[in-house]
């Protein structure tokens, strides 16, 4: 139910046509709905007007011959008997009515004067006449006519007028002549207006929205086929166009389109065609500096074999020169790397690995640095295998990275890490206790040849790029790598990837600050 | 006995500097400086092992070495200037045992080559059985049914290390180390390309390995599952 709802909301809200004919549709029920009820009631009111004015002719025409019968019945000396007299003025007045008669007569008398007689024709009963109207007439002597529905005996009832007026007749008393004209005819043909009218109605209304559906959908219609168009576009399919057809609106909005894709194609084609130049570029200058760097890197090598047989100077301008060229070789690898990336050449070479061996074999193999600086590196990991679609090569040298830093760091205190995996995602967390890093620093740690501290010298010879080659490659596995520090207290590193390949990360399952690492200790202890 | 090593390298110094090294290890080497001439070099020199470059004037490196490979199983090194992931499977694909990225130590050049040029010398004769597979340790060949299959003594080394321990996982670090005699973590592309190629040779249906196992996630491991 309520997920019916949501779809006619977001039909309501994503489609055009349905917003516009919706609310012709209610303009023009509206407008239809007016103009009906103004026409019924001018036809109504027509066809009783003339009704009404012949009832009241008639009426006081009865009346006066009532009138005249009753006088003429009281001047042929004869006393007559009240029934004989009220049944004398209906016989005439039926025969005023004609044969089937145009109307029905009663003829009352005052609630004032009991047990006198009372006639009607045609079987009417006297529940036809509204009290109010017998009130009116009782009280004045004037004609009064009302509409009402005429009750027969024998259960008909049938829609009409009533005329009523005083009648005194003599030796009686007062009595109240009504008049009851049948409005069946009038009734039928008010009926069969009302029904034209409103078949007419939703007809016109119907047509209404069908035309207005039909011409929204060709405007509609081409914006669509362009809104899919410009998705396609959008999705890489560059060679996407509309059609254009004919010379309207539309055509130009369709031109303007094309004229816009073609322009973005062009431009794609040329960033790709620079990002290949910058490729080749990039790999020969690995290819041209690497071969007289090996040369380079040799012939140090060989003078720093024999730098014994130097003198102390020499000597140590060999030592020198060959520290400087592994220092250079980081660095150049490392250019080459950030370049490849900046150049989108990086792919991944994807391979089912278990993280926790991983960290394992590069906490070993960090093993003696950590052991030179006399620090400890401690694995707490919360599992004993963690399988994760990666490239471990990659993944490795992130986490070399983190654990080098994190040496660098320490201060003296344990590094600790941490290894952690949910269904969607596992992380890593490196942890020191050392210096940490200030709220100000954070945003920077991953930026190229940053440095926390200018006046700190680099003393394991990092080379500046290895958190930005971190970073790209945590991104390149549709991963994060996220800083956590706080002065005095220590850094921590975090590194969520997708267990899967494709997946998509909604939280890690380590906290940032690597805390876990630390509550898992004391349960241990 | 002084083993021959031929280098086909372009780059002059940096083959005369390989040439003071390798001499100074012991080594003969031999030079070519082009790809058009490298197959004559190599059947001259005769070599016991071969450094490559992979980028070579006149014929590029990958096809010399395929058809080093062609003729002969001695161990290849490739010496290459890009560790792009394409570049070195192509060249391991085309029958190279292994390689090693410019710029590399010298000391850790040589021990690559002492690892490739190092048998393993067994004085007892051994044979093995391993899925209708019969390896002769000593004579370094391998049968099937009678008939001998041609392996490059990497590739033997590979089914060897296996085929002694069957049914042990072996991950691809350790292959690394045992076969390659790597002590650090390598790239174990090296592994999963020559346990491709070894495939290729000894099993039925390469495409479905009943000799050497990939445990996934894990390495792999001689006889079935």
């Amino acid at each position: 139910m309520i997920s019916a709802v949501r779809r006619v909301r977001a039909a309501w809200r994503q489609s055009l046509m349905l917003r516009v004919t919706s609310a012709t549709l209610v303009l023009s029920i509206i407008v239809v709905a007016l103009l009906g009820l103004l026409l019924l009631s001018r036809v109504t009111s027509g066809l009783l007007e003339s009704t009404q004015r012949s009832a009241l002719v008639e009426a006081s025409a009865g009346l006066n011959d009532a009138r005249r019968v009753l006088s003429a019945a009281n001047t042929g000396g004869t006393p007559v008997s009240a029934s004989t007299l009220v049944d004398s003025v209906i016989t005439a007045l039926a025969a005023r009515a004609g044969s089937p008669g145009q109307f029905d007569v009663l003829l009352l008398s005052n609630k004032e004067t009991y047990l006198a007689p009372e006639r009607g024709t045609n079987l009417v009963s006297v529940a036809s006449v509204p009290v109010e109207l017998r009130d009116g007439v009782a009280g004045s002597d004037r004609q009064s006519w009302t509409y009402t529905e005429i009750r027969y005996l024998d259960g008909r009832t049938a829609p009409g007028l009533a005329v009523g007026a005083p009648l005194n007749v003599p030796t009686v008393g007062p009595y109240e002549l009504y008049y009851l004209f049948p409005l069946t005819l009038q009734q039928q043909t008010l009926d069969l207006v009302r029904s034209a009218v409103v078949g007419t109605a939703v007809l016109l209304v119907l047509l209404v929205g069908l035309i207005v559906w039909l011409v929204t959908r060709q405007v509609v219609a081409p914006v669509r086929t362009a809104a899919r168009t410009a998705e396609r576009f959008a999705s890489g399919h560059l060679e996407e166009r509309v059609a254009v057809r004919g010379e309207d609106d539309l055509a130009r909005m369709a031109t303007a389109f094309n004229d816009m894709a073609a322009s973005i194609e062009a431009q794609i084609h040329q960033l790709e065609e620079l990002s290949l130049v910058q490729q080749r570029f990039v790999s020969d200058v690995s290819h041209e500096l690497r071969t007289p760097l090996t040369t380079v890197r040799m012939a140090a090598d060989v003078l720093f074999e024999s730098r014994d047989t130097f003198d102390p100077a020499t000597a140590r301008a060999a030592e020198l020169l060959s520290t400087q060229i592994d220092r250079f070789e980081i660095l150049l690898a490392d250019l080459l790397e950030i370049s490849r990336y900046d150049a989108g050449a990086a792919a991944l070479d994807i391979d089912a690995t278990d993280l926790v061996g991983l960290v394992r074999r590069v906490i070993d193999s960090a093993e003696p640095l950590a052991r030179q600086r006399d620090i400890e590196v401690r694995l707490v990991p919360n599992l004993d295998v963690c399988m994760v679609e990666c490239d471990s090569r990659r993944i490795a040298r992130v986490i070399r990275n983190l654990i080098g830093n994190a040496i660098e760091h320490a201060e003296g205190k344990p590094v600790l890490v941490g290894v952690g995996a949910d269904g969607v995602g596992a992380a890593v967390t490196v942890r020191d206790n050392g210096v940490g890093l200030n709220e100000e620093d954070l945003p920077h740690v991953f930026d190229r040849f940053w440095r926390a501290d200018p006046a700190r010298a680099r003393t394991t010879g990092g080379t500046g790029l290895g958190l930005s080659i971190a970073l790209e490659d945590a991104r390149l596995h549709g991963g994060w790598l996220e800083a956590w520090g706080e002065p005095g207290t220590g850094a921590s590193f975090r590194l969520t990837i997708p267990r899967h390949v494709g997946g998509v990360l909604v939280e890690s399952p380590l906290p940032l600050d690597g805390a876990v690492v630390e509550i898992d200790e004391s349960v241990k202890a | 006995m002084t083993e021959r090593i031929l280098v086909v390298d372009d780059d002059a110094a940096l083959s005369e500097m390989l040439g003071i090294v390798l001499r100074g290890e012991g080594f003969a080497p031999f030079f070519c400086a082009d790809g058009t001439s490298a197959m004559r070099a190599f059947r001259e020199a005769r070599p016991d092992l071969v450094l490559l470059d992979l980028m070579l004037p006149g014929r590029d490196g990958v096809d010399v070495c395929r058809d080093i490979r062609a003729e002969s199983g001695i161990p290849i090194v490739m010496l290459t200037a890009k560790s792009d992931t394409s570049d070195v499977v192509l060249g391991l694909e085309a029958g190279a045992d292994d390689y090693i990225v410019k710029p590399f130590k010298p000391k850790e050049l040589v021990a690559r080559m002492r690892a490739r040029l190092r048998r393993s010398d067994s004085l007892e004769p051994e044979h093995l059985q391993i899925g209708g597979l019969t390896i002769d340790v000593v004579g370094h060949s391998v049968k099937r049914d009678g008939r001998a299959i041609s392996l490059t003594p990497l590739e033997f080394d590979l089914l060897l290390c296996l085929a002694r321990k069957p049914k042990q996982v072996f991950t691809r670090e350790i292959l690394l180390q045992d076969v390659w005699g790597y002590r650090h973590a390598a790239d174990t592309r090296l592994v999963n390309v020559h346990v491709q190629r070894l495939r290729a040779k000894i099993e039925d249906d390469p495409d479905k390995p009943e000799i050497v196992v990939t445990v996934r996630g894990v390495g792999y491991k001689a006889g079935p599952s």
